[in-house]
């Protein structure tokens, strides 16, 4: 009632959706890049050279399968190798998507509305990729589902106390309901590109997709009660995958490995690598596209703030292992502090620090953190910084442990880094259909934001 | 209250009436005359959730809270059944002399398959109890219906209700103030 209208405090922040828009507006926008907009030649150009990668994924992963484990850099001890740190790299990466959509929509975080569509997207593709490496580390991949109990001629069943049987469960399970979560949430917007596409076929496929949606308000309230206990069901889903694969690592006895301290400090971790990830797609994205009216500065400075506070965990997770290497007596966890500092590998320990330790320190400020430029370059460097991770956690742990004769040292091969960097080519391929093919911004839950979606009781009505 | 044969239009038997509305707040007060006015055969569109509008046109019954709960207990259930009939009864390995039924160690894969079936319950529940897929709808033989997936909103009285009389009830639609109304064919 009082004429001069005060901007309330929280209100003085950048808006979630740019002013002026309306439901059309967000709806032509968004519905356009898949529908309207032409093939560019930066999009062919990118598409063809990220398919090169991934066809020399093909080939690498064909080499293999002729020639077996072999061609690769492991050895005894070090049997592990670039497979299961690429796999903990990637299955990181993908945890920042359900993580987005799941945890941030019970806590009511309405900015996740612009990303939490492409970071799931990300999500599936990244454990896509994760999901290889296990696969081809066992050797003879064509028998990966004797990993799954099931009745057998062998009359065998896996051994539910082996922290490699769990990460299977928790892998798999992570992908489905990632994908449906992904899936479902789309249905409404698939509907809207089924309404507004013109070619007949393109109709008839996101028809298909769209499963008949028609926006009944029964159809809605049930759809938004399945969605939120799905995301409450995600919630310790997404935090339970990376405490299991550190499973993977705390269960065993090599130093540097057998720690409580794991599960939770990979999870920050997994969640700092993954949006890292979002920003690096979501920074050249949000350009291209045009659409900073939907991904603002509020979006990309929460998610820097995410990255902050999660590498901080991180950070303690360092501190701590450090701590224990003095403070636990133990000669084989000193060994190990003073084998990362000094040792053959001391190196990408330095880097390791410097990448995910000191340099994202200057995300305290601001101004790196609403500079796409400054942010994007953060964002690279812990991604690089979070593979490192991996690399000393596996790689470096593995080459000395218990007696010296069993000491020995990792060098990777072509075909290791052909696999690795034909991953990172098959991701980025998926991304690029991804981005032309559906909906990257969730139409009907921005149409949510808009102050004229809510309808309230009319008291006259009722009379 | 009885249709008289010219009451159907040449092209077949009617499916309802549909109007069409503006903003969520207009269908919503229309939802709430109208289901106030003794219409119970009644359903409304729009391109997003519009809180409160289930609860305007009569819908109170939400099962898919119980689906999900249930295919929740049936994977919890299920996966440790299997491991302990795979750890005690059919398959049973002494790991460093636990105990068979070694429970902790199966608390992981138990949650994994809590959490995996009633997720897939709750998106397979909410589809089926929502009659989904289904490709062919009469409302989608309106051509002002393609905008329900954009901005406009739109509510829909069925023939099947038994206070539905084509004339009467259209001139209660008008009186809501719709931007038209259409007849949806069957």
């Amino acid at each position: 009632m009082a004429t001069n209208t005060q901007i309330p405090v929280e209100d003085r922040r950048v808006p979630v959706i740019a002013p002026g828009h309306t439901f059309s507006t967000i709806t032509d926008k968004i519905s356009n890049i898949v529908l309207k907009r032409p093939l560019s030649l930066g999009w062919i150009v990118g598409f063809l050279l990220m398919f090169s990668l991934l066809n020399m994924l093909m080939v690498a992963l064909g080499y293999l399968f002729i020639k077996g484990t072999g061609i690769w850099g492991i050895t005894i001890p070090i049997g592990w190798g670039f497979a299961i740190v690429n796999f903990v790299w990637w299955i990181g990466i993908g945890h920042a998507g359900t993580l987005i959509s799941a945890i941030l929509a019970l806590l009511r975080q309405t900015w996740r509305n612009s990303i939490n569509r492409f970071a799931e997207a990300m999500t599936l593709f990244a454990v896509a990729c994760a999901g290889i490496f296990p696969l081809v580390h066992t050797g003879r991949p064509w028998l990966a589902y004797w990993l799954f109990p099931y009745p057998n001629t062998m009359r065998y069943w896996p051994n539910f106390r082996s922290p490699l049987v769990w990460d299977v469960f928790a892998v798999s399970t992570y992908l489905t309901i990632s994908l449906v979560f992904w899936f479902m949430g789309m249905i409404p917007d698939l509907a809207t590109l089924r309404d507004r596409a013109e070619n007949p076929w393109i109709q008839r496929i996101y028809g298909l997709l769209a499963m008949g949606w028609r926006g009944s308000a029964r159809h809605w309230h049930r759809y938004e009660t399945a969605y939120l206990l799905l995301a409450g069901l995600a919630t310790p889903l997404v935090l339970s995958v990376h405490t299991v694969v550190s499973f993977d690592f705390a269960v065993g006895i090599v130093p540097g490995w057998h720690t409580t301290i794991f599960p939770p400090y990979f999870v920050a971790g997994a969640i700092y690598s993954g949006f890292a990830m979002v920003l690096c797609l979501a920074i050249p994205i949000r350009v291209i596209y045009r659409l900073q009216d939907f991904i603002t500065e509020r979006h990309l400075e929460n998610a820097a703030k995410v990255m902050l506070a999660t590498g901080l965990i991180v950070a303690y997770g360092y501190a701590m292992e450090a701590f224990m290497g003095w403070y636990s007596g133990n000669k084989y966890d000193s060994f190990l502090l003073w084998n990362r500092l000094h040792g053959p590998y001391r190196a990408s320990y330095a880097a390791l620090l410097a990448c995910n330790i000191f340099i994202p320190q200057v995300l305290w400020l601001k101004k790196f953190r609403v500079s796409t430029v400054w942010l994007w370059l953060i964002s690279f460097v812990v991604l690089v910084g979070m593979w490192l991770e991996r690399f000393i956690i596996v790689i470096v742990s593995l080459t000395r442990d218990f007696v010296n004769s069993s000491w020995g040292m990792y060098y990777p091969t072509k075909w290791d880094w052909m696999t690795f960097f034909g991953t990172i080519g098959m991701f980025l391929t998926f991304m690029w259909l991804f981005v032309r093919l559906l909906p990257m911004i969730s139409i009907s839950e921005l149409r949510t934001l808009l102050p004229e979606a809510r309808a309230h009781e009319n008291v006259e009505v009722q009379k | 209250m009885t249709t008289t044969p010219h009451d159907f239009s040449s092209n077949g038997p009617i499916y309802g009436l549909m109007a069409e509305f503006d903003s969520a707040q207009q269908l919503m007060d229309a939802a709430h005359k109208t289901h106030q006015a003794g219409y119970k055969k009644i359903d409304a569109y729009s391109p997003f959730p519009v809180e409160g509008l289930a609860e305007a046109i009569g819908f109170h019954k939400n099962r898919v809270p119980l689906v999900v709960l249930l295919g929740g207990l049936t994977g919890g259930l299920s996966a440790l059944a299997l491991q302990y009939w795979v750890a005690v009864i059919t398959y049973p390995t002494n790991v460093g002399g636990r105990p068979y039924f070694s429970w902790p160690s199966f608390v992981i894969v138990t949650f994994e398959l809590t959490i995996l079936f009633a997720g897939l319950s709750a998106v397979i529940g909410m589809l089926a109890l929502n009659g989904l897929p289904l490709p062919y709808h009469p409302v989608f033989n309106v051509p002002e219906f393609a905008r329900a997936s954009e901005d406009k909103f739109f509510l829909v009285v069925f023939s099947s209700d038994p206070q539905y009389d084509p004339s009467g009830t259209r001139s209660f639609l008008s009186g809501l103030a719709p931007r038209m109304i259409a007849e949806v064919p069957s």
